[in-house]
């Protein structure tokens, strides 16, 4: 039960926001009108009849279908087998199936070609896919999880546009998501869920995006602004010429890192815009150790560590708040203490000599709990029970507890509501101060142009672009990480394109 | 709070006995009914089970049994925190048996230089066998399920080409049985004297020490932390800098070498020598007991035991006119009850975990107390 007194009604044919921080409880409610779990009390009714969902089929036989954030396809099928996997008896798997999808993506603007392989797609195309599978199943009432955390400014644009026709069509939406500006400008309504209750529903045409964080945190919207440069000109990490390459099972070989070189000083925050798939995963797994790259030279604090292994890099001070947090970061069914082990296993107050200290360890995670506010009963549940605003609050407590030299971090606050995030900006801004050095990756365009203190752009491989983050605008960015720019960009003032 | 983790854990405790339990229950259903459907009265055969089961002698029988049980299930269970199965046990433990026999037998050191020796060979041949599998799957990415296999085969086509009179072994007195020469008596283990009831097997003690050893290593040491941080997420692992491939392998030929001390109770015990009736199989015992023992080092010795009375109680019902075949029902019903139930369990502790975790904070908010400010 992590909601409680929930009252939402959705109108047919509206785009329908859900707003809130995370550990609101907006997922569980969400799981609960999709079947995934059963209310202890209340009632649902879709359509004026009662209904009572035991599991996502019948909330699918009611016509509800969810896109989850994280896409549940399968790389190695098309599109067209994608979309009937599971619903074969809809209309078989050959023509009639192909047929239908090509009547619904031409009827909702989806524009889905059925036979290329899922693994061809980018982001925003399986996003497609995943909405396309929802409305192929029936669905009136389409659930989307956060849809636009993985998706570029003009891809978001895109998405709103589909959105905009399927309720047209009179389709429902309810979307989620804590970006405020794009809650705004999509939804017809917005219901706010604070702390597993409903708190408020508003008309977004007299809201200002400040009321709404109001509404969600009681404090204000907070911005990622990076106050005066403490960049120093002591360099931290520099790579150069780093050189990746991998084949494919095709025998083809597919450049993923190529010539890439850059320099981060103290106290400087490097920020990489990208789609993307343009190589930035790889990039941080290079640099923490777990890829090892074909040619070029990773320094840190002046030691070549370009193929030492990962722990030593730790070590060395390390930091790494992976883009997944569930694969890379965390042991989901091992309690917090333990999670605040992983990583850091040699170093105190994880260890002494070859020993876990496990009482070190543990009055540390206590410590951490605190000073980070990861909302939680006790240092002894396991990490999956917690939401994901607080694993990750985890996560950045215990990456930051070691006194790195350089912080990798890769999406730091996504899926993280606005006070964790203004939480996290703040400590990473302040370990900033101390001399620090971060690599930032994110897709949240504000986010790197408030945070970073100089901009990269990445693109196949390649750093293509750089950018001052003091005067390039999300949108100068955005059209420079679908390779349209290169080179230095500069903001222009009239509506001329700002790149060379 | 501290109610609320006290309470957790108190939970996560009764879930983890329920398992077991709930499978053993299941598997005296299934055999009442197996037992009533051939006629007999299941009532009297559990009796009957009871009562001989907890006479000394057969007391002694079944420590002296979980023993070595004891000893598979521990090596089972290194490969299962590591997410490894490791099959080969069965083959690791009676090719080590095999050399920690010949050598023993050819030793005329006292005996305090010979065991030492003796334990030492098996550990080594058992690792050395499970290293061809861990190498294997680091190297050319083998399953261990398929490697430990045909591993286990072609150990008993190697044990049966050189237990020949001839190459590593003689033929006995009888004419009957071939075996490697026997231990002199020097090399015996020493046993503990229970009167009528008979030996009890000094292994115990050795078994007794793996099992401490085996909580100590995985709980309360760095490489014990690692290795089961693999276990749980192999990409969590490498991302926090421990070497995926090194523990595998290192994992691989630790289980390898505990498996070489499954064979050493009853070698240097009980039978001496390794012939061709040295016990087999055990390492397949193994697997089931670890999984009884949820790959604890206490439930293991639990599961241990259970198998050790299991196979006593029914060789004696045998005699009172019940099938044999018994055991094999009870056992076969009791894992399968055990994998099925265990996972019911696991999810069913993970998801009431979740809504707790959800009350506790709902409940904390609803409170008029003043909240932790966001940073």
């Amino acid at each position: 039960m992590a909601n409680r007194d929930i009252d939402i009604t959705v109108a047919a044919g509206t785009v329908h926001a859900l707003c809130g921080e995370n550990g609101a409880g907006k997922s569980t409610l969400m799981k609960i009108l999709y079947g995934m779990q059963q209310p202890d009390e209340g009632t649902i009714t879709v359509s004026g009849e009662r209904v009572v969902f035991n599991n996502p089929a019948d909330a699918i036989a009611r016509g509800i279908g969810m896109v989850h954030q994280h896409f549940m396809l399968a790389d190695n099928l098309t599109v067209l087998e994608n979309v009937v996997l599971g619903a074969e008896k809809l209309h078989g798997i050959g023509a009639a199936a192909r047929a239908r999808i090509k009547e619904i993506s031409d009827a909702y603007g989806l524009n889905v070609r059925p036979d290329v392989l899922l693994e061809q797609l980018g982001v925003a195309d399986r996003q497609r896919v995943e909405i396309l599978k929802v409305l192929y199943r029936g669905a009136k009432t389409l659930i989307l999880d956060e849809p636009t955390a993985v998706l570029v400014p003009q891809e978001v644009d895109a998405l709103f546009d589909n959105l905009r026709e399927l309720k047209a069509e009179g389709l429902t939406v309810i979307f989620i998501s804590h970006k405020l500006g794009e809650v705004l400008s999509v939804a017809d309504e917005i219901t706010v869920i604070r702390r597993g209750t409903t708190v408020g529903t508003v008309d977004p045409r007299n809201t200002t995006s400040k009321q709404l964080a109001e509404l969600m945190v009681g404090s204000e919207l907070p911005t990622p602004e990076t106050e005066e440069s403490t960049v120093t000109d002591v360099p931290m990490l520099k790579v150069s010429g780093l050189h990746l390459s991998q084949t494919d099972l095709d025998g083809v070989e597919r450049i993923i890192l190529d010539e890439i070189g850059f320099t981060i000083h103290k106290g400087e925050v490097l920020g990489i815009a990208g789609v993307e798939g343009n190589g930035q995963s790889e990039l941080v797994e290079a640099i923490v150790g777990i890829r090892d790259p074909d040619a070029g030279s990773i320094t840190l604090d002046g030691a070549d560590i370009s193929h030492a292994p990962t722990r030593r890099r730790r070590e060395a001070g390390v930091g790494y708040i992976p883009e997944d947090r569930h694969r890379h970061g965390l042991l989901l069914e091992a309690p917090l203490w333990e999670n605040r082990i992983l990583g850091h296993v040699t170093e105190k107050p994880n260890s002494r000599g070859r020993l876990l200290d496990i009482g070190g360890a543990r009055a540390d995670t206590e410590r951490i709990i605190q000073a980070y506010d990861v909302r939680t009963p006790g240092i002894e549940v396991t990490a999956a029970s917690l939401s994901g605003g607080n694993q990750q609050k985890l996560i950045v407590g215990r990456e930051m507890s070691h006194a790195p030299k350089l912080l990798i971090a890769a999406h730091p606050t996504r899926g993280v509501d606005v006070g964790a995030q203004a939480a996290i900006w703040d400590h990473i801004r302040e370990a900033r101060r101390e001399g620090l050095a971060v690599l930032l990756i994110s897709a949240d365009l504000d986010e790197l142009i408030g945070l970073s203190d100089t901009l990269r752009v990445m693109y196949r491989g390649r750093l293509v672009a750089d950018a001052d983050p003091a005067t390039i605008t999300p949108e100068e960015l955005g059209s420079a990480m679908t390779g349209a720019a290169s080179g230095h960009l500069e903001h222009a003032e009239n509506d001329e394109d700002g790149a060379r | 709070m501290k109610k609320l983790t006290q309470r957790i854990d108190r939970e996560r405790l009764l879930l983890g006995i329920a398992a077991p339990l709930l499978a053993i229950v299941a598997a005296l259903v299934v055999t009442t009914l197996v037992i009533l459907a051939t006629g007999k009265n299941p009532g009297d055969a559990f009796s009957d089970m009871v009562t001989y089961g907890t006479a000394s002698d057969s007391q002694v029988y079944i420590l002296n049994k979980a023993t070595t049980y004891y000893l598979a299930g521990v090596a089972v269970a290194i490969g299962f925190r590591m997410n490894l199965f490791n099959i080969g046990v069965d083959g690791q433990y009676r090719i080590a048996a095999f050399f920690a026999a010949v050598l023993g037998g050819a030793l005329t050191t006292p005996g305090w230089i010979s065991i030492p020796l003796i334990i030492l060979c098996a550990m080594g041949t058992g690792a050395l066998w499970a290293a061809i599998a861990g190498v294997l799957k680091v190297t050319r990415g083998v399953s261990e399920v398929i490697s430990t296999i045909m591993l286990n085969s072609i150990a008993t086509a190697i044990i049966a080409y050189l237990l020949q009179p001839g190459k590593l072994a003689e033929l006995q007195s009888g004419g009957t049985v071939v075996s490697t020469e026997p231990l002199p008596k020097d090399s015996y283990f020493f046993s503990f004297d229970t009167g009528p009831a008979g030996e009890l097997w000094g292994f115990i003690v050795i078994a007794v020490l793996v099992g401490i050893a085996y909580w100590f290593v995985l709980g309360r040491t760095r490489f014990g932390f690692d290795l089961r941080t693999v276990g749980q997420s192999e990409s969590a692992a490498s991302a926090s800098g421990v070497s995926v491939k090194k523990m595998v392998a290192t994992s691989m030929i630790i289980s390898g070498a505990v498996a070489g001390l499954i064979g050493m109770p009853t070698l240097l015990n009980d039978s001496h020598q390794f012939s061709n009736d040295f016990p087999s199989g055990i390492g397949f015992t193994g697997i089931a007991i670890a999984l009884l023992g949820r790959n604890h080092p206490v439930g293991i010795a639990l599961g241990a035991l259970l198998w050790g009375f299991l196979e006593r109680t029914t060789n004696h019902l045998e005699f009172q006119g019940y099938d044999k075949e018994i055991l094999g029902v009870i056992q076969g019903v009791i894992v399968l009850c055990v994998v099925i139930a265990y996972e019911v369990v696991r999810r069913y502790g993970l998801k009431r975990q979740q809504q707790r975790v959800g009350a506790e904070l709902a409940a904390q908010a609803a409170a008029p107390t003043k909240k932790q400010e966001v940073a």
